[in-house]
Protein backbone atom coordinates (compact mmCIF):
# COMPACT_ATOMS: atom_id res chain seq x y z
CA UNK A 1 0.00 0.00 0.00
CA UNK A 2 2.97 2.79 1.35
CA UNK A 3 4.56 1.56 -1.97
CA UNK A 4 1.93 2.57 -4.11
CA UNK A 5 1.64 5.82 -3.05
CA UNK A 6 5.83 6.04 -2.50
CA UNK A 7 6.82 5.24 -6.43
CA UNK A 8 4.71 7.70 -8.29
CA UNK A 9 6.09 9.86 -6.18
CA UNK A 10 9.98 8.50 -6.56
CA UNK A 11 8.77 8.71 -10.27
CA UNK A 12 8.07 12.22 -10.35
CA UNK A 13 11.90 12.99 -8.39
CA UNK A 14 12.89 11.14 -11.38
CA UNK A 15 11.52 13.34 -13.93
CA UNK A 16 11.73 16.55 -11.84
CA UNK A 17 15.65 15.80 -11.66
CA UNK A 18 16.06 14.71 -15.12
CA UNK A 19 13.65 17.30 -17.40
CA UNK A 20 14.28 20.52 -14.94
CA UNK A 21 16.92 21.50 -16.69
CA UNK A 22 15.09 21.28 -20.19
CA UNK A 23 11.44 22.09 -19.56
CA UNK A 24 11.17 23.08 -15.70
CA UNK A 25 12.30 27.17 -16.87
CA UNK A 26 9.63 28.04 -19.31
CA UNK A 27 6.68 25.87 -17.97
CA UNK A 28 5.17 27.50 -14.43
CA UNK A 29 4.41 25.46 -11.68
CA UNK A 30 6.51 22.38 -13.34
CA UNK A 31 6.30 20.05 -10.31
CA UNK A 32 2.52 20.41 -10.44
CA UNK A 33 2.39 20.13 -14.08
CA UNK A 34 4.27 16.65 -13.91
CA UNK A 35 2.78 15.55 -11.09
CA UNK A 36 -0.75 15.72 -13.29
CA UNK A 37 0.74 13.78 -15.70
CA UNK A 38 1.95 11.17 -13.84
CA UNK A 39 -0.95 10.83 -11.62
CA UNK A 40 -3.31 9.92 -14.15
CA UNK A 41 -0.47 7.46 -16.48
CA UNK A 42 0.86 5.62 -13.31
CA UNK A 43 -2.65 5.52 -12.12
CA UNK A 44 -3.80 3.98 -16.03
CA UNK A 45 -0.88 1.58 -15.95
CA UNK A 46 -1.28 0.46 -12.64
CA UNK A 47 -5.06 -0.51 -13.09
CA UNK A 48 -4.54 -2.38 -16.74
CA UNK A 49 -1.66 -4.08 -15.92
CA UNK A 50 -2.89 -5.58 -13.14
CA UNK A 51 -6.78 -5.93 -14.65
CA UNK A 52 -5.29 -7.50 -17.83
CA UNK A 53 -3.81 -10.58 -15.37
CA UNK A 54 -7.11 -10.41 -13.37
CA UNK A 55 -9.50 -12.98 -15.26
CA UNK A 56 -6.49 -15.61 -15.89
CA UNK A 57 -5.28 -15.88 -12.53
CA UNK A 58 -8.80 -16.37 -11.10
CA UNK A 59 -9.33 -19.33 -13.72
CA UNK A 60 -8.84 -21.90 -11.05
CA UNK A 61 -12.66 -20.25 -9.52
CA UNK A 62 -14.60 -19.22 -12.47
CA UNK A 63 -14.04 -22.69 -13.99
CA UNK A 64 -15.41 -24.53 -10.50
CA UNK A 65 -18.19 -21.58 -9.32
CA UNK A 66 -20.80 -19.52 -11.23
CA UNK A 67 -19.38 -15.78 -10.56
CA UNK A 68 -19.37 -12.81 -12.61
CA UNK A 69 -16.32 -13.14 -14.49
CA UNK A 70 -15.99 -9.33 -14.41
CA UNK A 71 -15.97 -9.00 -10.80
CA UNK A 72 -12.46 -10.25 -10.65
CA UNK A 73 -11.88 -6.71 -12.58
CA UNK A 74 -13.88 -4.42 -10.84
CA UNK A 75 -12.23 -6.17 -7.21
CA UNK A 76 -8.84 -4.90 -9.04
CA UNK A 77 -10.33 -1.57 -9.69
CA UNK A 78 -11.24 -0.80 -6.41
CA UNK A 79 -8.08 -1.65 -5.39
CA UNK A 80 -5.94 0.73 -7.52
CA UNK A 81 -8.84 3.34 -7.02
CA UNK A 82 -7.73 3.22 -3.14
CA UNK A 83 -3.96 3.67 -4.51
CA UNK A 84 -5.12 6.68 -6.76
CA UNK A 85 -6.89 8.28 -4.04
CA UNK A 86 -3.64 8.00 -1.73
CA UNK A 87 -1.73 9.85 -4.52
CA UNK A 88 -4.17 12.15 -4.63
CA UNK A 89 -3.95 13.80 -1.22
CA UNK A 90 -0.91 13.52 -1.66
CA UNK A 91 -0.86 15.75 -5.10
CA UNK A 92 -3.44 18.18 -3.40
CA UNK A 93 -0.38 18.38 -0.56
CA UNK A 94 2.08 19.13 -2.91
CA UNK A 95 -0.15 22.14 -5.05
CA UNK A 96 -0.38 23.70 -1.66
CA UNK A 97 3.64 23.79 -1.71
CA UNK A 98 3.88 24.89 -5.02
CA UNK A 99 1.62 28.07 -4.65
CA UNK A 100 -1.35 26.92 -6.20
CA UNK A 101 -4.72 28.33 -5.00
CA UNK A 102 -7.44 26.31 -5.11
CA UNK A 103 -10.65 27.43 -6.71
CA UNK A 104 -14.22 25.85 -7.10
CA UNK A 105 -13.00 24.37 -10.27
CA UNK A 106 -11.49 21.70 -8.13
CA UNK A 107 -15.06 20.29 -7.96
CA UNK A 108 -14.94 19.95 -11.77
CA UNK A 109 -11.96 17.26 -10.96
CA UNK A 110 -14.26 14.54 -10.18
CA UNK A 111 -15.00 14.12 -14.00
CA UNK A 112 -12.28 13.67 -15.74
CA UNK A 113 -11.53 10.92 -12.39
CA UNK A 114 -14.68 9.44 -12.76
CA UNK A 115 -13.42 9.24 -16.59
CA UNK A 116 -10.57 7.84 -15.86
CA UNK A 117 -11.91 5.27 -13.61
CA UNK A 118 -14.55 3.80 -16.68
CA UNK A 119 -11.68 3.95 -19.43
CA UNK A 120 -9.81 1.93 -16.94
CA UNK A 121 -12.44 -0.67 -16.55
CA UNK A 122 -12.71 -0.70 -20.38
CA UNK A 123 -9.18 -1.12 -21.30
CA UNK A 124 -9.26 -4.14 -18.28
CA UNK A 125 -12.25 -5.86 -19.61
CA UNK A 126 -10.43 -5.70 -23.41
CA UNK A 127 -7.32 -6.83 -22.32
CA UNK A 128 -8.07 -9.28 -19.77
CA UNK A 129 -10.39 -11.10 -22.35
CA UNK A 130 -7.20 -10.81 -24.46
CA UNK A 131 -4.94 -11.96 -22.26
CA UNK A 132 -7.18 -15.12 -21.91
CA UNK A 133 -6.93 -16.02 -25.88
CA UNK A 134 -3.08 -14.64 -26.36
CA UNK A 135 -0.77 -14.77 -23.49
CA UNK A 136 2.21 -12.76 -25.13
CA UNK A 137 -0.20 -9.92 -24.87
CA UNK A 138 1.07 -8.35 -21.55
CA UNK A 139 4.96 -8.36 -24.09
CA UNK A 140 2.84 -6.00 -26.72
CA UNK A 141 0.86 -4.15 -24.06
CA UNK A 142 4.16 -3.19 -22.03
CA UNK A 143 5.76 -1.66 -25.30
CA UNK A 144 2.42 0.16 -25.88
CA UNK A 145 2.31 1.47 -22.66
CA UNK A 146 5.59 3.26 -23.07
CA UNK A 147 4.65 4.46 -25.97
CA UNK A 148 1.56 5.87 -24.48
CA UNK A 149 3.67 7.58 -22.12
CA UNK A 150 5.88 9.75 -24.77
CA UNK A 151 2.77 10.29 -26.61
CA UNK A 152 0.70 11.97 -23.12
CA UNK A 153 3.00 14.82 -22.66
CA UNK A 154 3.86 14.24 -19.46
CA UNK A 155 7.12 15.97 -18.94
CA UNK A 156 7.06 18.26 -21.99
CA UNK A 157 4.75 20.73 -23.45
CA UNK A 158 2.82 20.22 -26.73
CA UNK A 159 3.24 24.23 -27.56
CA UNK A 160 6.39 23.66 -29.88
CA UNK A 161 4.04 21.70 -32.22
CA UNK A 162 2.09 22.94 -35.38
CA UNK A 163 -1.31 23.40 -34.65
CA UNK A 164 -2.35 20.31 -36.85
CA UNK A 165 -0.17 17.90 -34.55
CA UNK A 166 -1.46 19.03 -31.34
CA UNK A 167 -4.88 18.28 -32.57
CA UNK A 168 -3.32 14.95 -32.72
CA UNK A 169 -2.54 14.53 -29.35
CA UNK A 170 -6.35 14.65 -28.96
CA UNK A 171 -6.46 11.65 -29.89
CA UNK A 172 -4.71 10.02 -26.98
CA UNK A 173 -7.34 9.88 -24.23
CA UNK A 174 -4.77 9.73 -21.30
CA UNK A 175 -4.03 13.17 -22.80
CA UNK A 176 -7.08 14.42 -22.40
CA UNK A 177 -7.29 13.49 -18.77
CA UNK A 178 -4.01 14.72 -17.86
CA UNK A 179 -5.09 18.00 -19.80
CA UNK A 180 -8.29 18.81 -17.92
CA UNK A 181 -6.13 18.42 -15.06
CA UNK A 182 -3.61 21.08 -16.01
CA UNK A 183 -6.33 23.04 -17.10
CA UNK A 184 -8.23 23.14 -13.49
CA UNK A 185 -5.45 22.81 -11.47
CA UNK A 186 -2.83 25.30 -13.12
CA UNK A 187 -4.78 27.50 -15.57
CA UNK A 188 -7.88 27.47 -13.33
CA UNK A 189 -10.20 27.61 -16.81
CA UNK A 190 -12.71 24.92 -17.93
CA UNK A 191 -12.29 22.90 -21.02
CA UNK A 192 -14.73 23.72 -23.21
CA UNK A 193 -17.74 21.84 -23.55
CA UNK A 194 -16.22 19.96 -26.88
CA UNK A 195 -13.24 18.61 -24.90
CA UNK A 196 -15.79 17.01 -22.07
CA UNK A 197 -18.23 15.03 -24.95
CA UNK A 198 -14.59 13.74 -26.56
CA UNK A 199 -13.64 12.18 -23.28
CA UNK A 200 -16.96 10.88 -23.17
CA UNK A 201 -16.54 9.27 -26.13
CA UNK A 202 -13.64 7.39 -25.97
CA UNK A 203 -15.05 6.01 -22.30
CA UNK A 204 -18.30 4.69 -24.04
CA UNK A 205 -16.56 3.53 -27.02
CA UNK A 206 -13.79 1.32 -24.42
CA UNK A 207 -16.53 0.43 -22.23
CA UNK A 208 -18.64 -0.87 -25.18
CA UNK A 209 -15.92 -2.71 -26.73
CA UNK A 210 -14.52 -4.44 -23.70
CA UNK A 211 -19.00 -5.32 -22.25
CA UNK A 212 -18.97 -6.89 -25.86
CA UNK A 213 -16.11 -9.49 -25.33
CA UNK A 214 -17.29 -9.94 -22.02
CA UNK A 215 -20.71 -10.92 -22.90
CA UNK A 216 -19.40 -12.09 -26.34
CA UNK A 217 -16.91 -15.00 -24.84
CA UNK A 218 -18.38 -15.18 -21.45
CA UNK A 219 -19.17 -18.97 -22.02
CA UNK A 220 -15.99 -19.68 -23.75
CA UNK A 221 -13.27 -18.31 -21.55
CA UNK A 222 -13.47 -21.74 -20.33
CA UNK A 223 -12.24 -24.03 -22.96
CA UNK A 224 -9.10 -21.59 -23.28
CA UNK A 225 -7.06 -22.00 -19.45
CA UNK B 1 -42.70 -29.84 -10.96
CA UNK B 2 -39.52 -30.68 -11.85
CA UNK B 3 -36.31 -28.89 -10.26
CA UNK B 4 -33.87 -29.80 -12.53
CA UNK B 5 -34.63 -30.57 -16.26
CA UNK B 6 -31.73 -31.46 -18.45
CA UNK B 7 -33.01 -31.99 -22.01
CA UNK B 8 -30.69 -33.16 -25.02
CA UNK B 9 -27.99 -31.56 -23.53
CA UNK B 10 -24.74 -31.87 -25.62
CA UNK B 11 -21.35 -30.05 -25.16
CA UNK B 12 -18.57 -29.52 -26.74
CA UNK B 13 -15.01 -29.09 -25.85
CA UNK B 14 -12.71 -27.49 -28.10
CA UNK B 15 -9.08 -28.57 -28.49
CA UNK B 16 -6.09 -27.97 -30.39
CA UNK B 17 -3.25 -25.85 -30.63
CA UNK B 18 -5.56 -22.58 -29.37
CA UNK B 19 -4.13 -23.23 -25.75
CA UNK B 20 -1.43 -21.45 -24.24
CA UNK B 21 0.18 -19.81 -27.50
CA UNK B 22 0.57 -15.97 -28.09
CA UNK B 23 -0.47 -13.69 -30.71
CA UNK B 24 2.73 -14.80 -31.80
CA UNK B 25 2.37 -18.06 -32.59
CA UNK B 26 -1.27 -17.84 -33.61
CA UNK B 27 0.01 -16.22 -36.75
CA UNK B 28 2.86 -18.09 -37.49
CA UNK B 29 0.85 -21.08 -37.35
CA UNK B 30 -1.87 -19.42 -39.62
CA UNK B 31 0.60 -18.67 -42.08
CA UNK B 32 2.08 -22.02 -41.66
CA UNK B 33 -1.56 -24.00 -42.09
CA UNK B 34 -0.49 -25.66 -38.80
CA UNK B 35 -3.49 -24.39 -36.90
CA UNK B 36 -5.56 -26.89 -35.74
CA UNK B 37 -9.14 -27.28 -33.92
CA UNK B 38 -10.26 -30.65 -32.66
CA UNK B 39 -13.75 -31.26 -31.35
CA UNK B 40 -14.63 -33.12 -28.44
CA UNK B 41 -17.88 -34.21 -27.29
CA UNK B 42 -18.00 -34.31 -23.82
CA UNK B 43 -21.87 -35.21 -23.50
CA UNK B 44 -24.03 -36.49 -26.05
CA UNK B 45 -28.08 -36.30 -25.87
CA UNK B 46 -28.07 -36.32 -22.26
CA UNK B 47 -31.86 -36.22 -20.68
CA UNK B 48 -32.96 -36.11 -17.38
CA UNK B 49 -35.17 -34.24 -14.98
CA UNK B 50 -35.28 -34.34 -11.08
CA UNK B 51 -37.98 -33.59 -8.57
CA UNK B 52 -37.56 -31.83 -5.30
CA UNK B 53 -36.04 -33.58 -2.78
CA UNK B 54 -34.82 -36.31 -5.49
CA UNK B 55 -30.84 -37.69 -5.14
CA UNK B 56 -29.83 -38.12 -8.02
CA UNK B 57 -26.00 -40.07 -8.15
CA UNK B 58 -23.70 -40.15 -11.79
CA UNK B 59 -22.24 -42.73 -12.50
CA UNK B 60 -19.61 -43.66 -15.26
CA UNK B 61 -15.59 -44.83 -15.72
CA UNK B 62 -13.37 -41.96 -15.88
CA UNK B 63 -13.69 -39.58 -18.98
CA UNK B 64 -17.42 -40.45 -18.94
CA UNK B 65 -18.54 -37.03 -18.82
CA UNK B 66 -20.12 -36.41 -15.40
CA UNK B 67 -17.75 -33.43 -14.16
CA UNK B 68 -18.81 -31.51 -17.52
CA UNK B 69 -22.53 -32.60 -17.30
CA UNK B 70 -22.15 -31.02 -13.74
CA UNK B 71 -20.61 -27.92 -14.79
CA UNK B 72 -23.23 -27.52 -17.31
CA UNK B 73 -26.18 -27.60 -14.62
CA UNK B 74 -24.56 -25.47 -12.45
CA UNK B 75 -24.24 -23.12 -15.07
CA UNK B 76 -20.61 -22.48 -15.38
CA UNK B 77 -20.54 -24.16 -18.92
CA UNK B 78 -22.96 -23.17 -21.70
CA UNK B 79 -24.23 -26.38 -23.64
CA UNK B 80 -23.67 -26.26 -27.11
CA UNK B 81 -26.87 -27.87 -27.84
CA UNK B 82 -29.91 -28.50 -25.84
CA UNK B 83 -31.08 -26.98 -22.33
CA UNK B 84 -30.36 -26.80 -18.76
CA UNK B 85 -33.36 -25.99 -16.82
CA UNK B 86 -32.84 -25.05 -12.81
CA UNK B 87 -35.23 -23.27 -10.22
CA UNK B 88 -33.90 -22.19 -6.83
CA UNK B 89 -30.38 -21.88 -6.32
CA UNK B 90 -27.70 -23.79 -6.54
CA UNK B 91 -24.17 -24.85 -4.97
CA UNK B 92 -21.66 -26.63 -6.94
CA UNK B 93 -18.75 -28.77 -5.19
CA UNK B 94 -16.50 -29.22 -7.95
CA UNK B 95 -13.36 -30.35 -7.20
CA UNK B 96 -13.26 -29.20 -3.86
CA UNK B 97 -9.97 -27.49 -2.91
CA UNK B 98 -10.12 -25.49 -5.72
CA UNK B 99 -11.51 -21.86 -5.71
CA UNK B 100 -9.93 -21.51 -1.76
CA UNK B 101 -7.19 -18.54 -1.36
CA UNK B 102 -4.15 -20.25 0.18
CA UNK B 103 -3.21 -16.89 1.84
CA UNK B 104 -6.21 -15.78 3.42
CA UNK B 105 -7.31 -17.69 6.97
CA UNK B 106 -10.06 -20.17 7.29
CA UNK B 107 -12.66 -17.27 8.52
CA UNK B 108 -11.73 -15.10 5.24
CA UNK B 109 -11.80 -18.02 3.18
CA UNK B 110 -15.38 -19.27 4.68
CA UNK B 111 -16.34 -15.72 3.63
CA UNK B 112 -15.56 -15.67 0.46
CA UNK B 113 -16.56 -18.95 -0.71
CA UNK B 114 -19.96 -17.76 1.16
CA UNK B 115 -20.19 -14.87 -0.93
CA UNK B 116 -18.85 -17.05 -4.24
CA UNK B 117 -22.34 -19.05 -3.43
CA UNK B 118 -24.43 -16.23 -3.35
CA UNK B 119 -25.20 -15.50 0.71
CA UNK B 120 -25.41 -11.82 2.29
CA UNK B 121 -22.41 -11.10 4.85
CA UNK B 122 -24.93 -10.90 7.83
CA UNK B 123 -26.13 -14.81 6.74
CA UNK B 124 -22.82 -15.87 6.87
CA UNK B 125 -21.99 -14.32 10.26
CA UNK B 126 -25.15 -16.05 11.44
CA UNK B 127 -24.16 -19.67 10.07
CA UNK B 128 -20.40 -19.34 10.28
CA UNK B 129 -20.38 -20.87 13.99
CA UNK B 130 -22.47 -23.76 12.86
CA UNK B 131 -19.99 -24.16 9.86
CA UNK B 132 -16.32 -24.27 11.81
CA UNK B 133 -18.46 -26.67 14.32
CA UNK B 134 -19.20 -28.75 12.01
CA UNK B 135 -15.98 -28.80 9.75
CA UNK B 136 -14.28 -29.42 13.00
CA UNK B 137 -11.83 -26.83 12.55
CA UNK B 138 -12.28 -24.46 14.99
CA UNK B 139 -8.61 -24.36 16.43
CA UNK B 140 -7.40 -23.23 12.89
CA UNK B 141 -10.40 -20.50 12.37
CA UNK B 142 -7.52 -18.13 12.24
CA UNK B 143 -4.72 -20.05 10.13
CA UNK B 144 -3.51 -19.21 6.37
CA UNK B 145 -5.75 -21.99 4.47
CA UNK B 146 -2.96 -23.72 2.60
CA UNK B 147 -1.49 -25.03 6.19
CA UNK B 148 -4.29 -27.33 6.52
CA UNK B 149 -4.07 -30.73 5.14
CA UNK B 150 -6.49 -31.79 2.02
CA UNK B 151 -8.79 -33.53 3.92
CA UNK B 152 -9.62 -30.43 6.57
CA UNK B 153 -10.02 -28.04 2.94
CA UNK B 154 -12.54 -30.61 1.79
CA UNK B 155 -14.43 -30.82 5.20
CA UNK B 156 -14.71 -27.42 5.19
CA UNK B 157 -15.83 -26.78 1.57
CA UNK B 158 -18.42 -29.74 2.19
CA UNK B 159 -19.63 -27.87 5.09
CA UNK B 160 -20.53 -24.57 3.61
CA UNK B 161 -21.70 -25.90 0.91
CA UNK B 162 -24.19 -28.08 2.90
CA UNK B 163 -24.71 -26.17 5.82
CA UNK B 164 -26.26 -22.54 3.22
CA UNK B 165 -29.24 -24.74 2.64
CA UNK B 166 -29.34 -24.46 -1.52
CA UNK B 167 -32.35 -25.91 -3.39
CA UNK B 168 -29.80 -27.78 -6.00
CA UNK B 169 -27.16 -29.57 -4.48
CA UNK B 170 -24.24 -30.60 -6.26
CA UNK B 171 -21.47 -32.35 -5.52
CA UNK B 172 -18.56 -34.41 -7.07
CA UNK B 173 -16.78 -36.75 -5.57
CA UNK B 174 -17.04 -34.97 -2.24
CA UNK B 175 -18.14 -37.54 -0.15
CA UNK B 176 -15.01 -39.76 -0.23
CA UNK B 177 -13.10 -37.53 1.25
CA UNK B 178 -12.12 -36.97 4.76
CA UNK B 179 -11.12 -39.36 7.18
CA UNK B 180 -14.39 -42.36 8.23
CA UNK B 181 -16.22 -40.43 10.86
CA UNK B 182 -16.64 -36.90 9.27
CA UNK B 183 -17.60 -39.39 6.23
CA UNK B 184 -20.49 -40.81 8.24
CA UNK B 185 -21.45 -37.78 9.42
CA UNK B 186 -21.43 -36.01 5.93
CA UNK B 187 -23.61 -38.95 4.62
CA UNK B 188 -25.96 -38.17 7.77
CA UNK B 189 -25.78 -34.51 6.96
CA UNK B 190 -26.23 -35.28 3.19
CA UNK B 191 -29.88 -36.97 3.88
CA UNK B 192 -31.03 -34.26 6.22
CA UNK B 193 -30.49 -31.55 3.74
CA UNK B 194 -32.63 -34.34 1.06
CA UNK B 195 -35.25 -34.69 3.90
CA UNK B 196 -35.58 -30.80 3.68
CA UNK B 197 -36.42 -31.09 0.18
CA UNK B 198 -33.35 -30.45 -1.45
CA UNK B 199 -32.60 -31.67 -5.06
CA UNK B 200 -28.80 -32.98 -4.94
CA UNK B 201 -26.89 -34.35 -7.78
CA UNK B 202 -23.80 -36.97 -6.66
CA UNK B 203 -20.93 -37.86 -8.71
CA UNK B 204 -18.69 -40.76 -7.01
CA UNK B 205 -17.07 -43.77 -8.14
CA UNK B 206 -18.55 -45.95 -4.95
CA UNK B 207 -20.95 -47.84 -6.21
CA UNK B 208 -22.09 -48.88 -2.45
CA UNK B 209 -22.16 -44.95 -1.53
CA UNK B 210 -24.15 -43.96 -5.25
CA UNK B 211 -26.64 -47.24 -4.18
CA UNK B 212 -27.40 -46.39 -0.21
CA UNK B 213 -27.55 -42.31 -0.72
CA UNK B 214 -29.33 -41.92 -4.42
CA UNK B 215 -32.47 -43.16 -5.19
CA UNK B 216 -31.88 -42.50 -9.38
CA UNK B 217 -28.88 -43.03 -11.49
CA UNK B 218 -27.83 -41.13 -14.49
CA UNK B 219 -25.22 -44.08 -16.16
CA UNK B 220 -22.80 -42.30 -18.73
CA UNK B 221 -20.23 -44.04 -20.60
CA UNK B 222 -17.94 -41.67 -23.06
CA UNK B 223 -20.33 -39.02 -22.72
CA UNK B 224 -23.32 -40.87 -24.13
CA UNK B 225 -26.21 -41.84 -21.53
CA UNK B 226 -26.71 -45.49 -20.87
CA UNK B 227 -29.30 -45.81 -18.74
CA UNK B 228 -31.26 -43.34 -16.28
CA UNK B 229 -33.69 -44.99 -13.77
CA UNK B 230 -34.38 -46.32 -10.21
CA UNK B 231 -30.63 -46.78 -8.33
CA UNK B 232 -31.14 -50.17 -6.93
CA UNK B 233 -31.50 -51.60 -10.10
CA UNK B 234 -28.89 -50.09 -12.22
CA UNK B 235 -26.08 -50.14 -9.46
CA UNK B 236 -26.58 -54.08 -9.76
CA UNK B 237 -25.81 -53.64 -13.55
CA UNK B 238 -23.26 -50.71 -13.31
CA UNK B 239 -21.38 -53.47 -10.56
CA UNK B 240 -21.91 -56.35 -13.34
CA UNK B 241 -20.24 -54.03 -15.96
CA UNK B 242 -17.29 -53.09 -14.00
CA UNK B 243 -17.00 -56.76 -13.11
CA UNK B 244 -16.90 -57.59 -16.73
CA UNK B 245 -19.45 -59.41 -16.52
CA UNK B 246 -21.66 -57.27 -18.79
CA UNK B 247 -21.41 -55.26 -21.55
CA UNK B 248 -22.56 -51.77 -22.83
CA UNK B 249 -25.02 -53.13 -25.13
CA UNK B 250 -25.79 -55.43 -22.84
CA UNK B 251 -26.34 -52.90 -20.29
CA UNK B 252 -28.55 -50.70 -22.80
CA UNK B 253 -30.00 -53.81 -24.06
CA UNK B 254 -31.40 -54.29 -20.49
CA UNK B 255 -32.04 -50.76 -19.58
CA UNK B 256 -33.60 -49.41 -22.67
CA UNK B 257 -37.33 -51.13 -23.39
CA UNK B 258 -38.79 -49.33 -21.33
CA UNK B 259 -39.52 -45.26 -22.47
CA UNK B 260 -37.05 -42.98 -20.66
CA UNK B 261 -35.15 -45.82 -19.60
CA UNK B 262 -36.68 -47.61 -16.22
CA UNK B 263 -34.64 -50.70 -15.42
CA UNK B 264 -36.55 -53.76 -14.72
CA UNK B 265 -36.46 -54.35 -11.55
Amino acid sequence: MAWSVLSPLLTLLVMKMVFTQFFGRTTPHYTTYLFCGNLIFSCFNESTGQGMTSLMSNAGIFTKVNVPKYLFLLSKNVQTLINFGLTLCVFFLFCILDGITFTWKFVLLLYPVACLVLFNIGVGLILSALFVFFRDIQYLWSVFTMLLMYMSAIFYTIDGYSYNVQCLFLLNPIYLFIRYFRKIVIEATIPTIWFHLLMTADVIIVVGIGCWMYKKYNARFLYYV
Amino acid sequence: MAVLEVKNVSIRYMTGDFKDIGLKEYVMRKLKGDYHVREFWADRDITFSLERGEMLGIIGTNGAGKSTLLKAVAGIMEPTKGKVKRQGSIAALLELASGFDGDLTVRENSYLRGAMLGYTRRFMDETYDSIIDFAELKDFQDRPFKQLSSGMKSRLAFSIASLVQPDILILDEVLSVGDGAFRKKSEAKMREIIAGGATTILVSHSVRQVEELCDKVLWLDKGRQIAFGGAQSLCGLYQRYLDKDLTLEQAEALTAPQAGGAPPS
